[in-house]
Parts: C-alpha cells; structure tokens; sequence
C-alpha cells in the first residue's frame, strides 16, 4: 500500500465574501493548492469535492464538475455529501484511491456559500442535516441540537457556561494571528457569557460563525512525490470514518459521540499510533460543547474531564495538546462543506511550520483532525505526519 | 400524485404513529425487546424484523431540553419555545413542550406525549405536555 502526501494546500480567506459565487471561492482555493504543491493541473486524475447546501444556498446541484470546471481541471468530479463532515470524506476517499493504486494526484476539497442566506434562512437550511421527521418537525435547530447535547453533557458530567467560554476565548485568540480567519480578535470570558441566548444553555459566542469560503488540498501517492521531487513533507497516515443513528434521541449516550470515537479508533489503527502520541488537534467545534465531545472521543480526555481542558489550559497553545490552533469552527468560521479540507490544510501548514501558529508547536510530528457531521452521526478522522 | 389523493399519508408509517399519540401512542418492539419509532422493517439495534406495536408508556421523563430562540424560517412555533427529549421506557421522544410551565421543565420532569397541528408547515408536532 502506497503512501499519502499532502503535496500543498489552498484556503480563501473564511468570512463574507459578498458577490462571489461559490465556483469563483472554489478555484481560488484549488488554485493555491495546486501552485502550493507545484503540480500541474493536467496531472490531476479526479477532484474529490465535498459541498452540503448549494442546492439551496445557490441553487445549484450537480456542483461537482462545475467546479473542476472553475479549477481548470480536465479530470472527472465527485461531490461528498455527509452534512458538515462532507469535505472530510472527500479527503479520505482521495486517499484511499491514492492507497488502492487508482490514482496518483487528486484534488480534494470542500466549498460552502452561506452568507448570500439570512440567519433564519441559514437556520432552515443546517437543519437539513437533521432527521426531517424526528427532529426537525419538533423544532431541532442546529444550535438546539448542540444545546440538547451540552445540557445532556452537564447533566452526566457537570460543567458549567464558564467552561464553555474558556474554550470560545482560546480558539478566538488561536484565530488572531490566522490570515485565513474570520474573527481575528480575541474575546473575553464575560463577553462570552454576556452574549445572547441563542438556544439554553448555549449562547451566540458558544456557536461558529456563519461563513462563505472554500479549501482545497492536493494528494499525491509518495511514488509521485518523489519522482517530482516534490516538497511534501506531510504523510495522512491514518484515515477512519464512523456512523450513528441519526436522530440525538436514539443515541446510546446524548452526551458522547461514539461515532467520532470508532472514527479515532480505526485513524489511529491505520497508522499505528495510540491516542496518547496525537501532540497536535483540529477538531470540530461548530459549537464550544462540540469541542468537548470531540477531545473526549479522540482519546485526548477521559468522559467528563474534557470540559475543564480549556480553563486548565491543557489545549491551550502552550498545553499538552493544543487544540484548534487555526481558531476552530468557531473563530476561523465553518463554511460547512469546506471546513474537512481547511482541518488537513492547517494542519498541514501548523506541522510544516509555515502556520502563523507553527511556533507553538515547533517538534510536533503527529497530529489529528476531527471532522462531524450534524451531531455527529457522521465523524471522519484523520491522522497526519510528518515524513522523516 | 398526493395531489390526487389529499387524504394519503404523506409519510406513511411516521403519520399514523404521530397521530395515534392523541390515544396514547405506540412505538416499534423487537423480538429482543428493543424499542424504535416508525416506519420501520427491521430494528436498528439487533437486525430482527420481527417487529411489533407496543403502547408508550403514559409519562415520560425529561432527557434533556432546550430553550430555542432562533426558529429555521418558515417554522410555525414562535421563538422562543422549549425543545426536549423525553425517555418514554424503551423509546425516546422529541417535541415541543406546551403547557403552563414549559419555561420551568427541569431534567427528569414527567410529561405526557401528545400531537398537535403546526399550521404553518401543515406537519404534526409532537407535543409534551407537563404533568
Ligand atoms: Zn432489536
């Protein structure tokens, strides 16, 4: 089985890109990923494009050939659609064409235009990702469902609306130095509470942004790699995906997400790893809860003790495993169907050393994305490495 | 065309269940005693399509809750109003709390399922109601 390279990375800058259609936000990230990588476009043999809600945003379906279209590319499209995990599945099946021998260079990727929509309209449109029948009809929003989540949290484990905003107040000041970010402006804790309400017990600075923007990243068999003499210092030497019932009311365990668990599990079987030498962490916090669940199922935290993490500064930028360097989903913003491909691209840049964050973790050579989908019925987890 | 046919289920299977929630109700048992909601062919937790209607017990408990002021557009219940997940013995329910006290719906606090009418999607919703 051949190995993986993360030949570059391309990002737009995450926020409100008013005007911009979303093939002009995927081209531009597809090409700075391919300049990145120093592949030329005709060498790609498939772009893997993950997208959840452009038939409504844009109403624009069959979005994935439109977008080689916008790239340049000449090779055939596929749209990934598992809610907002959907550019995380992308990734992982470009490479696992890389590790079957199917193909050597694929685009992979995601791109999401939301703020075209009205917060009420974008609120109709996530709660798609929901079960129509069971959730939604009973007025489950995508905040509710993260609000079901946190209370069911507090009421197994304990934690507190201060917690959480500690974890809102790291990944804010994560994001300041981040280019790419939308909020690059630290909050404060009473900020934080003070906010609205936006669905008890979680209140607006508990939840992610509402965001346009596109990423894209270009893999490449170590094979290719090295007959190009590319500089790809970074291996995905793990990749799992895990699935649950998909409606929050027939789960197991309200306050866990067993699905992202079986998604670490087989990430790090495949790349032989334990959980306790992941030293670096890009999770999934479309909301502050989220981040909790996330570190919990990763291994990083037993249940219950990932609440405290960011107040005991564990994954802080100088703790034990910094979390969300990039700003998370909630500072750097979750343009839904993009935000799988920006986790591998920062990533990427945070063990390449070219992240404005790099320096906190300067001798970091294993690191894991998280990436869910709705409440995480859908969870796909990468391990990334840095090739010596 | 269900244009043809306005009395047709739109969701044949999930629309009789919600309905009978006036009566009672009723949910999906397996032959190993599992429980799940319609439309169903085979229970999701074991694999037996040996499937049956069992009654829902009258109350339920409070799981967890939520309090929503943002509602999607379009959604008949004016924010804010109150969202919860009851456990109703081997199901869990998820519904809008209506009654005199929904703002003071605690975790483990008994309610009693219920459907009503959204009017402005024409969808049932589920309902508890406090007891
Ligand atoms: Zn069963």
């Amino acid at each position: 089985m051949t190995g993986v390279r993360v030949a570059g990375v391309g990002l737009t800058p995450f926020g409100e890109h008013a005007g911009r259609t979303g093939r002009d936000l995927f081209a531009e990230a597809a090409l700075s990923a391919l300049d990145d990588a120093g592949v030329p476009s005709e060498d790609v043999e498939h772009l893997n494009y993950g997208n959840f809600m452009g038939a409504l945003a844009e109403r624009q379906g069959h979005q994935a050939p439109i977008m080689a279209e916008a790239a340049g590319l000449g090779c055939a499209a596929t749209r990934y659609e598992e809610a907002c995990a959907s550019a995380g599945v992308a990734v992982r099946e470009a490479v696992r064409a890389v590790r079957s021998g199917e193909a050597d260079v694929l685009v992979a990727g995601g791109q999401e235009r939301m703020t075209n929509l009205s917060t009420a309209e974008v609120t109709e449109s996530l709660a798609v990702a929901a079960d129509e029948l069971f959730e939604v009809r009973a007025g489950v929003t995508f905040p509710g469902a993260y609000a079901l989540m946190a209370r069911a949290y507090f009421e197994a484990y304990g934690g507190s609306r201060e917690d959480l905003a500690e974890i809102a107040v790291k990944n804010h000041a994560n994001a300041v130095p981040n280019e790419y970010a939308q909020y690059q402006r630290e909050i404060t804790v009473e900020r934080a509470l003070d906010s609205p309400e936006v669905a008890s017990p979680l209140h607006l600075f508990d939840a992610c942004p509402i965001t346009d923007g596109a990423s894209a990243v270009v893999l490449v068999s170590e094979e290719y790699a090295t007959e190009r003499n590319l500089d790809a210092p970074v291996a995905i030497t793990g990749t799992g995906q895990g699935g649950d019932r998909a409606a929050l009311q027939d789960r197991a365990h309200m306050a866990r997400t067993p699905a992202a668990a079986d998604a670490a599990a087989e990430a790090y079987a495949d790349a032989g790893v334990a959980a306790d030498a992941v030293e670096v962490a890009e999770v999934h916090d479309c909301f502050t809860i989220a981040e909790v669940l996330a570190t919990e199922s990763l291994g990083l935290f037993e249940p219950g003790e990932g609440i405290g993490a960011a107040r005991r500064g564990d994954t802080a930028r100088d703790g034990d495993v910094p979390v969300n360097l990039s700003g998370g989903l909630k500072a750097k913003g979750h343009p839904v169907g993009a935000t799988g491909g920006s986790q591998i691209a920062e990533m990427t840049r945070l063990l390449r050393g070219d992240h404005p964050n790099s320096d906190a973790v300067t001798d970091a050579t294993v690191g894991v994305t998280h990436n869910a989908g709705g409440t995480v019925a859908s969870a796909v987890v990468h391990v990334l490495e840095v090739a010596r | 065309m269900s244009d043809d046919k306005p009395d047709a289920p739109a969701n044949a299977g999930y629309d009789e269940w919600a309905d009978a929630l006036a009566e009672g109700g009723y949910y999906v048992e397996c032959a190993n005693g599992h429980g799940s909601l319609p439309p169903r062919r085979v229970c999701p937790e074991c694999g037996s399509r040996e499937l049956s209607a069992a009654p829902l017990p009258e109350t339920g408990e409070v799981a967890t809750f939520s309090e929503v002021h943002v509602a999607p557009s379009g959604f008949g219940e004016e924010p804010p109003y109150v969202t919860a997940i009851a456990e109703f013995g081997a199901v869990r329910l998820t519904g809008i709390v209506r009654g005199p006290s929904d703002r003071d719906i605690e975790v483990g606090a008994p309610v009693r399922a219920d459907v009503a009418d959204n009017e402005a999607t024409g969808d049932r919703l589920v309902v508890f109601r406090p007891v």
